[in-house]
């Protein structure tokens, strides 16, 4: 006879249990015909720990009724999936029946075959110049931001959502968003936003908010990242997907270690967390042979501002770079508020260039890199020298440093910007230093291009 | 029989178990490896996901360790961390890995042509090469006698073989060209030698500061984009080794796509042929599953040390040893073994030291008399660059090389971002000889004399900062002026420039003899009273900034082009 003997934080102890799998998907059934779904964590002899995502509020050892259902979490996909929302479990919440289903797929996916991929080189203009310039994303990309409470992730992220293209180029899209612990007003923003634009009818949105369950917030990514592979895998289309907060995600994941009593890792996050992060942000992707591609942006809080935290920390190991916020960029009233120095896009080199971007776009780049590294380090120096001790070069970095801030990484929020403009308003920033200092740029390149734009 | 499944730990009554057996579990006959008895029980961690496994699902023993498959066809090739071809697995599972694959790691029907290079009545052991196989053009790959036989050669036949078909027969034995090998057992050498020689790299920094020698262990530690990665990978393209295993461990899928997109193209510099012909790779990325990643060092390591006893120089990289040792405290965890340091298993230090010991050089076992070395260079990846943490200290041990990430520098984009001031190469004595022979014989003191400069920059600097660059002597500014030009001219190298990507030793040695020069003749300018704004405007200055990307003939006379122009001012200098 199946029987609850525990009740522990999100976790059932369920007692003579006999043909249960590992990683199973449990039904519970309350007296009050209120049904939630639950996952096999563990098997041993005839005892099965249960993970309940909609929690377990309300549960008791006698009257609740268990049913494991063979197969793992499912989700059900069609074509017209596109335009609906659903909850953090992916059950329909905007009033629209059911889908019919072409299929069902297993949330947990499976790891793509590295000779299956093909390598992310197509560039997507976001029209934001701190990442478009120096920190360029490509079609197939895992590219997280890492933000702190107070920061206009949000916005940044819709901005790129809604100005992003590939040039040249009409392809079906769609967006993907899943929501793990994000304030109602937070998730309105994005949906309203999509509505305006029309875009929610590219659209699958998973929502679920600060106010619904956290362990639902386990399965919320996958069921996210399961639709973006059906519609970019079996329709063919390019995804976007946009996957905010990771930060109430891996909280929840340490919540069910903490009551497993695992040997905690740093700052109590599971000594795993590294692994079940990959297998997400690894869902992310082109494949040879596919039209479609599936492009991650997943959007974090680090706690404290602090990017050593395990979270950015493990994730940054994973994604192909990060794009950071800062507080003090923000604080100069300067949006995007992006941190060009600690901010990287691994792929970058692979997808700008002649035939893709331009032919002065890496040395271009480079060189702003350096030179506004010098010029906030003559920044500093001012602040204990004063200007005058300055050196004439070191003058004109620190001018540089200040208009770069201004001209480059400000931009408005509705302001797309072209490539051939970015690196226009580049060209003129690094006319400010002396050409000597152009050590970054081959000399054909500047002879070529730096007049010209 | 399944009694307890959780997670990649599986615990079962296993007929016969003994520790290291392969265990094949449940429908899909996923692949396990007996870790630990208990009694009746054997843990077993298993390499593939373990979702749909049942408690009383069966158990079976194979009876045999987890071992590598050693035959021509792994040349070009990429394996997962127990070595199933991902090339082959997509014509069964298409582009994702489906589990309970079987597919043998080399194929079965792919003909290879062999040439016997001993004849019937000749006498041979363990270890002697009795013919080979040309496996690409770069790699002839030398068909041995296995351990454990010896005697006369029966017969022996040339002609086109798979690898499974008998090739010859000693003493009774059939010999095919296949061998297989306990992934965890080490191969020795007859006899291990001291480093001699540079793996020459053709990055600067490394070859000229901090170099590797063949047979030698190095480490990478460092953040997140620091440029472990890319370090690893130059290596992989344009180290003088005869043949690369590069090990990705726990990373990301598309930078095995990006050597596998790229390696093709690409030409070794010694040879001119496309460097996938000389490069095996092992993928288990960040998420395969974590018992493979464990094994997939090993199965790296046995290869090399394969291709190591044919007398090669062979390299391998592994990107990142901190995800096997994350998998390694993953695994004690679930065995509920007592935790070391931050959750590492206690062994955790002499599981690094017995990996990087594998590295040498030296004699290999059987005839013909043969030298082989094997390089290992691992990447670390500390949580939140912390570099006290255990791995790295652990690393640090038994690695003769530290090549020490600096996050400041990726962040300026100054790359390869090797902090100059931290890093170390204990081989420096074992090399000198060699540098001083083959490239100059000055070598040794232009790579002190640039160090030296780049000392002294780091506490003017610190000076600079407190009082101001006017409180420091105008030879101090030229310390401060030639030390930058080492900084950017030479330390700093782009991996993504056609030219600048690789710079061969004599080319090192005339940029960095320039830079030196520059230094050398223009204190006594500066003492003389030339100005110090107009040294600095000399035409040598954008000579030497320029050399990155000249032609290796191009450079061999700066020195003398920065000395005489340098001259020139002084007596310019003395007649004014
Ligand atoms: N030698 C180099 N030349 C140019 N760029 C480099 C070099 N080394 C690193 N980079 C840059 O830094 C990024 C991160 O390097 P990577 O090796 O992937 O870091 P890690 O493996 O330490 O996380 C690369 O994508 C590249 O943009
Ligand atoms: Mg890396």
């Amino acid at each position: 006879m199946v029987k609850i003997s525990e009740i522990t934080g999100p976790l059932m102890l369920v007692d003579g249990v006999s043909d249960a799998a590992y990683d199973e998907l449990v039904e519970i059934k309350l007296r009050s015909g209120e049904s939630r779904l639950g996952k096999v964590l563990e098997l041993n002899g005839d005892k099965a720990l249960v993970q309940v995502f909609e929690g377990t509020e309300g549960l008791d050892l006698k009257t609740v009724s268990l049913s494991f259902k063979g197969r793992s979490l499912e989700l059900a996909v069609a074509p017209d999936m596109t335009g609906r929302i659903f909850s953090g479990l992916g059950r329909p919440i905007d009033g629209i029946p059911e889908l019919i289903p072409t299929k069902r797929l297993d949330v947990n996916g499976l790891p793509i075959n590295p000779f299956s991929r093909d390598y992310p080189n197509d560039f997507i203009q976001t029209g934001i110049s701190t990442i478009d310039g120096l920190n360029t994303l490509s079609r197939g990309q895992k590219l997280p931001i890492f933000s702190a409470s107070g920061l206009p992730h949000s916005r940044l992220a819709a901005q790129i959502a809604h100005q992003a293209k590939v040039r040249g180029k009409e392809e079906s899209f769609a967006v993907v968003f899943g929501a793990m612990g994000i304030t109602y007003e937070e998730a309105e923003f994005f949906i309203s936003g999509f509505r305006k634009t029309g875009a929610i009818e590219n659209s699958v949105l998973f929502i679920n908010l600060a106010s619904d369950p956290a362990i639902e917030r386990i399965a919320t990514p996958r069921l996210a990242l399961t639709a973006a592979e059906y519609l970019a895998f079996d329709v063919g289309m390019h995804v976007l997907v946009v996957l905010t907060d990771m930060t109430s995600y891996c909280e929840s994941l340490r919540e069910v270690s903490a009551a497993r009593r695992e040997v905690p890792g740093r700052r109590g996050y599971p000594g795993y967390l590294y692994t079940d992060l990959a297998t997400l942000y690894e869902r992310a992707g082109r494949i040879k042979g596919q039209a479609g591609s599936i492009t991650l942006i997943p959007i974090l809080t680090m706690p404290d501002d602090d990017k050593t935290h395990p979270i950015p920390d493990l994730t940054g190991y994973i994604t192909e770079g990060q794009i950071i916020l800062s507080r003090d960029l923000e604080r100069k009233g300067i949006y995007p508020p992006v941190d060009p120095l600690p901010s990287l896009s691994r792929l970058r080199d692979k997808a700008i260039g002649e035939g893709r971007t331009r032919e002065d776009h890496a040395s271009v780049a480079n060189q702003l890199f350096a030179s506004y590294a010098r010029g906030r380090e003559v920044r500093e120096l001012v602040v204990i020298l004063g200007e005058a001790a300055l050196s004439d070069t070191d003058k004109k970095y620190l001018e540089f440093a200040n208009e770069f801030e201004k001209h480059f990484i400000r931009q408005g929020q509705n302001e797309s910007r072209s490539i051939e403009e970015t690196l226009r308003v580049s060209w003129k920033l690094l006319k400010i230093l002396p050409k000597e200092e152009w050590k970054r740029i081959k000399p054909e390149i500047a002879e070529k291009y730096a007049d010209k734009s | 029989m399944i009694k307890k499944i959780s997670g990649p730990l599986v615990i079962a009554e296993v007929e016969g178990a003994k520790k290291g057996d392969l265990v094949r579990l449940g429908g899909k006959r996923l692949i396990g490896e007996v870790v630990e008895l208990r009694g009746k029980n054997a843990s077993i961690q298993v390499y593939e996901e373990t979702s749909g496994l049942k408690i009383g699902d069966e158990a079976i023993n194979t009876g045999s360790p987890l071992s590598v498959e050693l035959a021509p066809g792994l040349i070009g090739g990429i394996f997962d961390g127990i070595q199933r071809p991902l090339e082959d697995i997509v014509n069964v599972s298409g582009y994702f890995i489906e589990r309970g694959i079987d597919v043998p790691s080399v194929s079965r029907e792919k003909k290879w042509s062999f040439v016997p290079s001993v004849k019937e009545g000749d006498v041979v052991s363990a270890g002697d090469i009795i013919g080979q196989v040309e496996e690409t053009p770069l790699i002839k790959h030398k068909i041995m006698v296995p351990y454990g036989i010896s005697g006369k050669v029966e017969t022996i036949k040339a002609g086109a073989f798979s690898v499974d078909e008998t090739v010859a027969v000693i003493e009774g034995q059939k010999i095919s060209m296949l061998q297989k090998w306990p992934v965890r057992r080490r191969r020795m050498l007859l006899q291990k030698s001291p480093v001699d020689s540079p793996l020459v790299t053709g990055q600067r920094i490394i070859d000229t500061f901090f170099p590797i020698g063949k047979g030698g262990a190095a480490c990478a530690p460092g953040p997140f984009g620091a440029g472990k990665t890319v370090i690893q990978h130059q290596m992989a393209k344009w180290s003088d080794a005869d043949l690369i295993v590069f090990v990705g461990c726990g990373e990301r899928g598309n930078e095995m796509t990006d050597v596998l997109k790229e390696f093709p193209t690409l030409k070794d510099p010694k040879t001119g042929r496309p460097l996938l012909e000389k490069t095996i790779l092992i993928a288990n990325t960040s998420n395969m599953p974590i018992a493979a990643r464990e094994a997939s060092v090993y199965t790296g390591a046995a290869i090399a040390e394969y291709f190591r006893d044919m007398g090669y120089n062979v390299a391998m990289m592994a990107d990142s040893t901190s995800r096997w040792a994350e998998a390694l405290r993953e695994m004690s965890g679930r065995l509920e073994e007592m935790p070391g340091e931050e959750g590492y298993p206690a062994y955790l230090g002499s599981r690094l030291a017995d990996f990087y010991e594998r590295a040498g050089r030296g004699k290999c076992f059987g005839k013909p008399e043969r030298d082989g070395s094997l390089t290992l260079i691992g990447s670390v990846s500390p949580p939140g660059g912390d570099m006290s943490e255990p791995v790295v200290q652990n690393t640090l041990r038994v690695t003769k090389v530290f090549w020490a990430l600096d996050e400041g520098l990726a962040h300026k984009r100054h790359f390869p971002a090797i902090n100059w001031l931290l890093s170390y190469s204990l081989y420096l004595p074992n090399l000198s000889e060699f540098f001083s022979k083959e490239i100059a014989e000055d070598m040794a003191e232009v790579r002190a004399e640039a160090m030296k400069l780049l000392a002294q920059e780091a506490e003017l600097e610190e000076i600079v900062r407190l009082v101001g660059l006017e409180s420091i002597s105008k030879k101090e500014q030229l310390v401060l002026f030639v030390s930058k030009m080492i900084r950017e001219d030479f330390l700093y190298q782009s991996a993504f420039d056609q030219v600048d990507q690789y710079s061969s030793l004599k080319k090192q040695y005339y940029m960095l003899k320039s830079i030196v020069e520059f230094f050398v003749k223009g204190s006594p300018a500066v003492e003389e009273g030339v100005d110090l704004e107009q040294l600095k405007k000399s035409e040598v200055v954008g000579q030497i900034a320029g050399a990155r990307f000249m032609k290796d003939e191009d450079v061999t006379n700066l020195p003398e082009r920065v000395a005489s122009s340098i001259n020139a001012l002084r007596s310019g200098g003395r007649h004014g």
